[in-house]
């Protein structure tokens, strides 16, 4: 966890009460919606189809749970029970109202949470892989970079009116599970020939209306030079970024008007001229942050307990480990991810006794911490393997052992028509059935690692353009269709998926996807061959003529 | 498709209604005939040209403390003459989510 300063708890109070003016002079007439719009978006807060919705921040994806419970507090006192996670470590209340507001955020600010920035054309939440610290094989914690940056990028003047909204993600580990090639700016944290640890640079991925993979900008930035390369990076953004049309905005257009290479060179010819300047980390800077993440006190613990021994014997209990924990760094310690994708349920919602819940057995079992991943999950991260039989039971009677990560009904999906005001098509119902279809555990273990992404407008919050299947909605005529993409994927080796024909009406989608599935499981080369790796040997041809032919 | 929120011409092809959201809590409601706001369809007040459409929109925009987002929305009447919402959209805006609350209102 990190401990906040007086500093950090000065600034969100301060801001509360700026921003708890703001609302009242809004409610009286005295600012304008116009006036005002800027104001809520830089607090998170956005008009969606029924109410305000509102975005809290997340930072990292780490929670302590005294911060879970807050947010719980906050969906039973001023929402209607429940909370949404999003896909950039974000937590939405869909039903809050702007006059409660105020109230809301101070709750959160009295245990360190917040929503600066989770909207506008500014910094958004810095982002990171939701196994940070704990996962084997990290080079080292990206956190702790996370949050040098986010110290850095909250309210700097200079970054809080950008072209348009600029996100970052960082990893450490080989297996990139914070999807840095889809971010503006994606940081992989690694080491150099001479063992320094520093940043392999991407620039310039983003989804929604023009999809781009993130390029390489920059092998090797020393991370004491992270800072600096970074806003060299945003610098010649808010120099050269349009500012005259909202669909050309992003870096990434940018980034490929100019292409990868004289990009580069304008933000070296800027890093020239910030580098060995203030904005240089030294190493007491970096310690002292590293210094106020706190580890836990693990303890020296058998790699095979008993209790994982005998719980074995129990074929459920065998089902849900071998899908939802994962390998720690310290033996003896597993990492275990709660499924929010309950067959029938809307992916990534809690209800606030769900929350409650979850607290409760963090601090039982995984020292008072949870995590929160861009797959609409959340973590326990320091789980003894020894409580694994006991924590599975209590996950199970709170409808949080569902075993399916990673699996077919798994499904990433934004809000869709039912919430958004953007939203052409509904994404919710879509997963709600493809889960009801794919029900069956068994079958879906067998079908193997399959991620399937919904959108329901080409914004594409659902990411559905990195979806193994991806669904994307459309309105034709008044009327929902989705377009089918196979083939993306958000990881290490990110692909943006190939459209396989004319888009389905709404009531064929999920047929459609279990002919996907289908015609999978007969052209797959063994079992195990995942499904991304069959598209890609075959390409999407064997895919279409299944979902066409009879169409 | 265009947001709604976003609309710049205005031209109605059938009967529509100014509908927006209630500043201090964001509830959906309809610009009904006594220059006011209710949040039943039903009130609502009925324009059938452009023109109309125009008047009640800028009415409805004028109440800038009241209301935000004020936009016109397709409708349908009925042989009842129920106001019925014209697309999904306004239906769902009118009669809620096509699917269940995790936690039961």
């Amino acid at each position: 966890m990190y401990a906040y300063d007086e500093l950090d708890r000065t600034l969100l109070h301060e801001r509360v009460e700026e921003f708890r003016d703001q609302v009242k002079r809004r409610l009286s007439g005295e600012l304008t919606e116009d006036e005002f719009k800027i104001l809520r978006l830089q607090n998170g807060v956005y008009l969606q189809l029924h109410a305000y919705m509102f975005r809290v921040a997340i930072p990292y994806g780490t929670l302590s749970t005294k911060q879970l419970r807050a947010l719980a507090h906050v969906a039973r006192r001023y929402d209607r029970g429940y909370g949404h996670f999003t896909t950039r470590q974000n937590i939405q209340f869909n039903w809050i109202k702007l006059a409660e507001l105020p109230d809301a955020l101070a709750d959160l600010a009295e245990v360190g949470i917040h929503a600066m920035q989770t909207s506008g054309n500014n910094m958004r939440n810095v982002t990171s892989d939701q196994w940070a610290g704990v996962a084997p094989g990290e080079v080292e914690d990206p956190r702790i970079w996370s949050e040098l940056l986010r110290q850095h990028t909250t309210l700097h003047p200079e970054f809080s009116f950008l072209p348009r909204k600029f996100k970052i993600a960082i990893t450490a580990s080989e297996h990139d599970r914070a999807a840095i090639k889809i971010h503006d700016i994606g940081l992989r944290l690694h080491k150099n020939a001479d063992g320094e640890t520093g940043f392999e640079v991407l620039v310039g991925g983003g989804l929604g209306r023009t999809p781009f993979i993130a390029k390489t900008i920059k092998p090797f930035v020393h991370g004491r030079d992270i800072l600096s390369y970074v806003e060299a990076i945003l610098r010649v953004y808010n120099q050269y970024g349009r500012r005259d049309n909202i669909y050309k905005a992003r870096i990434k257009i940018l980034v490929h008007e100019l292409g990868i290479e004289k990009f580069g060179k304008e933000v070296e010819e800027e890093w020239q001229q910030l580098r060995d300047s203030a904005l240089t980390l030294d190493d007491g800077a970096i310690e002292e942050v590293r210094s106020r993440f706190s580890y836990p006190a693990y303890e020296k613990l058998p790699h095979m307990p008993d209790e994982l021994k005998q719980a074995a014997h129990d074929p459920l209990f065998e089902r849900w480990r071998k899908n939802s924990v994962f390998p720690h760094k310290v033996q003896g310690y597993s990492i275990v991810t709660l499924s929010l994708k309950p067959v029938g349920g809307p992916p990534g919602d809690a209800t606030a006794e769900q929350m409650d819940v979850i607290a409760d057995l963090a601090d039982r079992y995984s020292f008072g911490e949870i995590r929160v991943g861009h797959e609409q999950n959340l973590a326990l991260p320091h789980v003894a393997k020894r409580d694994l039989p006991a924590l599975w039971k209590a996950l199970d009677k709170a409808g949080l052992a569902t075993p399916n990560v990673n699996l077919v009904s798994d499904i990433i999906a934004c809000p869709g028509l039912d919430y958004c005001s953007l939203a052409n098509a509904r994404s919710i119902p879509i997963a709600q059935e493809l889960t009801r279809r794919f029900a069956n555990h068994d079958t879906a273990g067998l079908i193997g690692r399959l991620h399937i992404n919904i959108s329901g407008c080409i914004n594409a919050c659902g990411h559905h353009h990195v979806g193994h299947i991806g669904i994307l909605g459309v309105e034709k005529n008044g009327e929902e269709f989705y377009q089918i993409t196979i083939g993306g994927r958000a990881d290490e080796g990110a692909a943006l998926g190939t459209l396989i024909g004319p888009s389905v009406p709404y009531g064929e989608v999920a047929d459609v996807v279990e002919d996907i599935v289908e015609a999978y499981l007969a052209l797959r080369y063994s079992p195990d061959e995942l499904f991304i790796d069959t598209v890609k040997r075959l390409g999407v041809e064997p895919f279409k003529e299944r979902v066409y032919a009879t169409r | 498709m265009t947001s709604p929120l976003e609309q710049k011409k205005i031209r109605i092809t059938g009967p529509s209604v100014v509908t927006a959201n209630r500043t201090h809590d964001g509830v959906v409601i309809y610009r009904t005939p006594q220059h006011g706001w209710s949040s039943r369809l039903a009130d609502a007040a009925i324009v059938r040209t452009s023109d109309d459409a125009r008047a009640l929109l800028a009415e409805a925009v004028a109440d800038d403390v009241g209301a935000i987002g004020a936009y016109i929305a397709p409708v349908a009447i009925k042989d009842n003459g129920e106001i019925a919402p014209g697309n999904l959209r306004e239906h769902i805006r009118s009669e809620g989510l096509t699917i269940e609350l995790p936690v039961p209102a």
